[in-house]
């Protein structure tokens, strides 16, 4: 839990000798409440202070690192239950479940198509994140093989899943570099698992029956100085996955309950026989909480929606996503060239030049600042009007910049046509399509210098 | 450190609204715990899941949201019947696009003669939504208001400036409303004051305005979030309506929506389980299957 700055003063020396490079400890006190400073800057800490107020400290939701490099997934450290009380902060994992009844060729071939699951949209990249391969065989040669295979194959963070606790570490030991995470360390493999959890260096993911049952593992593991966890609370379907998901947040949030406090897992596979349903479940568990989902989907229309999804959800609500206010030249334009204009929203301005590029017609686009609002609610809160446009114009220098004068806006925005034609009598101003994705059809059929 | 689950009581609760009448009438709302908390609160009343019907055959649908209508999209009545016996519709949303004062124009008269058809068809609750053309809407919806008295419908948008005819209308026929205030939880509060000086709060469902995944949903999502916790967490009685989103509309003029049946069913039915998890109690659906699917996953 959060701790004020008042707390924390009165466990400092007092003494404000300044040496922390704050003028008193008072003020030091403050700066480590808010993270602008680190307990080490203090040299005159009791070590059992220290410690006391390190854990008091600590994030209440552990950050756990599966894999390695550049496509390890990061989760946890989230300090919310809303996003309108901050924002979240470490996006959910998406796995994708492979059996390893699966022959070799079948596996090498999903995992082709999961690296083909990656998709730009407003200059992000999303993706699936993870593989999971489950040793549903039963055979212990046949899941290490396949485990052998796959992380030879892929970069991406492996969950190795086998209720055979040999079998399990057998595998890690192949990739234990690549920090793969083990499941399920349960109630009952706990004591066996612990020595091999140390020895490989990989993070757990406990399973418990219930929550009761999953503290009981995570304080065990704890004890033992393991706390690269991620919890399965093993729910059987959507409304369990948000009953444990959303106890489990607050029980680490709101109560700063440690054995809860780490990032979570949900398996909608198991959940939902139809894939629509999974998918749909997925996007749900993403909202509330779940750290890592295990689907079993590789459609690109079932996988993309939940991707856009997670990239939503994630978004910092505290500052709309923008782009610089300027005139973007694409594909080269020169003075015949086509005028758009629309809004330094991100989502605008990716969606627009996409759509031109597209078309395959050079064109300029002005995108005018608006402190990264949409079309619409920027002309409603007067940021996108006759006015402020016609002053974009002026400032960029657009009429020096092609021989026409002729302007095409969004079709959404009616109203700012009257609004131009006043502010710009030199200039044609012409509605565009309310749709981005009909720009193409619209430059083609329409667009004469 | 021993662990107790940690559940959170609300002393109060969204209102209970009744739309409709007879036997098939419906209630949303009514709950006193965040959506599908069924572990910490009661939740008597399960989302509505309406399904949309337009008083005008569709223009440039894609093949898939088009196909299920395909026989009755010209006519609103069998489109009616269709969602309710075929698709398992308990409530449905009238559209009267043909108003649009940009269209068709069509007068009050001829859209309350549609609804009015329409009413005889079915027996589940109806929403009848305008085009959200304030002048036009007033004169649309007190006509749909008093040929159909004594309905109880659910009329909107409501807006701040025409709000005040149409509620008196609403009232002296015996409908609901939607209160409409544009993705500002203050608007929403201030709008329901305003309302609530002369008509029952508990006849007024509310909206934020919606968006469609991928194109502001997270706004939405977020405001429906905290007008639910201001109602319930802060106690606010202005802010303890329903809320009610028009999803369908939104993510069926989506690019992606279009570029596949798949995907727009998901790009509809993942946008409408983020309203509800937010706390929307009642959503406008188009396809039958995005309806299906939600229902599906969130009945208990
Ligand atoms: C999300 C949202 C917000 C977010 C803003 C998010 C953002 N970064 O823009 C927030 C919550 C901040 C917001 C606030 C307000 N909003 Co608002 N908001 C919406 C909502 C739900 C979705 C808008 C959206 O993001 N659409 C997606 C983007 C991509 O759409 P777009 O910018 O129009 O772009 C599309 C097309 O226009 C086209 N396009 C874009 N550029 C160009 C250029 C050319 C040349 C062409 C041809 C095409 C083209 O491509 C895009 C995709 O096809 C809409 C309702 C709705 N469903 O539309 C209301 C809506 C836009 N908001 C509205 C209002 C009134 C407001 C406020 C003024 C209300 C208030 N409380 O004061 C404020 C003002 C904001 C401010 N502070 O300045 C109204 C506008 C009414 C109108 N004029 O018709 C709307 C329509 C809601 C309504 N029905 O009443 N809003
Ligand atoms: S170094 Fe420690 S004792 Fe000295 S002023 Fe800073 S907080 Fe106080």
């Amino acid at each position: 839990m959060a701790l004020k700055g008042a707390d924390i003063m009165k466990k400092l020396p007092k003494t404000n000798c300044k040496e922390c490079g704050c003028a008193t400890c008072f003020a030091f006190a403050m700066k480590l409440a808010t993270g602008g400073a680190k307990l080490d800057d203090c040299p005159y800490l009791d070590p059992e202070v220290r410690t006391e107020l390190e854990s008091a400290m600590a994030p209440p939701v552990k950050l756990v690192t599966v894999g390695t490099g550049e496509e390890a997934l990061v989760i946890g450290e989230e300090e919310v239950m809303f996003r309108h009380e901050k924002t979240f902060f470490h996006e959910p994992g998406l796995a994708v479940l492979v059996s390893d009844r699966e022959g070799e060729p079948e596996v090498e071939e999903i995992i082709a198509r999961i690296h083909e699951l990656r998709f730009e949209r407003i200059g992000h990249t999303l993706r699936v994140n993870l593989l999971a391969l489950s040793n549903e065989s039963g055979d212990r040669d046949t899941f290490v093989a396949r485990v052998g295979k796959a992380s030879k194959a892929t970069d991406l963070p492996l969950i190795l899943i086998s209720g055979d606790t040999d079998t399990l570490f057998s595998a890690a030991a192949l990739c234990a570099d690549r920090r793969p995470l083990v499941y399920p360390i349960t109630a009952e493999n706990v004591s066996a698992a612990i020595p091999k959890i140390k020895e490989l260096g990989v993070p757990a993911g406990v399973k418990g029956e219930s929550l009761d049952e999953v503290i009981s593992v995570t304080s065990q593991l704890k004890d033992a100085g393991i706390e690269q966890c991620v919890i399965d609370p093993g729910s059987k379907d959507l409304l369990e996955g948000i009953r444990d998901q959303t106890l489990i947040r607050r029980a680490a949030l709101k109560k700063g309950f440690r054995p809860l406090g780490y990032p979570t897992m949900a398996f909608p596979c198991f959940m939902y026989q139809d894939k629509f349903e999974e998918a749909l479940a997925a996007a749900a568990l993403m909202i509330r909480y779940t750290g890592i989902v295990v689907t079993s989907l590789t459609e690109k229309d079932l996988v993309f929606p939940l991707l856009v999804h997670r990239f939503n959800i994630y978004s910092d609500p505290r500052r709309p996503m923008t782009v610089e206010e300027k005139v973007y030249e694409i594909s080269h334009p020169d003075e015949n060239s086509p005028v758009l204009i629309s809004t330094n929203y991100a989502l605008d301005f990716f969606i627009v030049s996409g759509a031109i590029e597209e078309a395959n017609i050079p064109a300029f686009l002005c995108i005018k600042d608006t402190g990264g609002i949409g079309v619409l609610a920027a002309w409603t809160s007067g940021k996108f009007t006759g006015e402020a446009i016609a002053d974009f114009l002026a400032k960029f220098e657009v009429e020096s910049r092609v021989k026409h004068r002729k302007l095409i806006i969004p079709g959404v925005a009616k109203k700012l046509k009257e609004e131009l034609e006043e502010e710009l009598p030199s200039w044609e101003i012409i509605l565009g399509p309310s749709e981005a994705s009909d720009i193409p059809k619209f430059l083609s059929e329409k667009w004469k210098a | 450190m021993a662990y107790e689950a940690p559940l959170e009581k609300y002393p109060v609760k969204i209102r209970e609204v009744i739309l409709g009448g007879g036997e098939k009438a419906r209630k949303i709302g009514g709950e006193n715990a965040l959506p599908l908390h069924f572990f910490e609160g009661s939740l008597p009343n399960p989302p509505g899941l309406a399904l949309e019907v337009l008083d005008t055959r569709p223009e440039n649908w894609a093949p898939w949201i088009l196909e299920p209508f395909e026989d009755v999209a010209s006519d609103p009545m069998s489109w009616a019947k269709k969602c309710v016996e075929e698709f398992g519709a308990e409530i449905l949303c009238l559209r009267l696009l043909s108003t649009d004062p940009a269209g068709k124009d069509a007068s009050p008269g001829e859209a309350a003669k549609t609804v009015e058809q329409v009413v005889k068809a079915v027996d589940v609750p109806l929403v009848v939504l305008g085009t959200g053309d304030e002048e036009k809407d007033s004169q649309v919806l007190i006509e749909v208001a008093r040929v159909c008295s004594g309905k109880n419908f659910l009329l909107g948008p409501v807006l701040k400036g025409n709000y005040q005819e149409i509620a008196q209308a609403a009232l002296e026929h015996g409908h609901c409303i939607v209160a409409q205030a544009s993705m500002d939880a203050n608007l929403t509060k201030e709008l329901n004051i305003a309302l609530c000086k002369f008509f029952p709060p508990e006849r007024i469902v509310v909206d934020p305005t919606s968006s469609a995944l991928g194109y502001g949903m997270e706004y939405t999502f977020s405001i429906i979030e905290s007008i639910k916790l201001f109602g319930l967490a802060d106690r606010d009685n202005m802010m303890q309506m329903p809320v009610f989103a028009d999803v369908g509309i939104e993510c069926w003029r989506t690019k992606e929506a279009k570029e596949s049946r798949d995907q727009g069913v998901l790009w509809e039915a993942t946008t409408g389980i983020t309203f509800l998890l937010a706390g929307a109690n009642l959503l406008v659906l188009r396809h039958p299957e995005a309806l299906r699917l939600i229902k599906k996953i969130t009945t208990p």
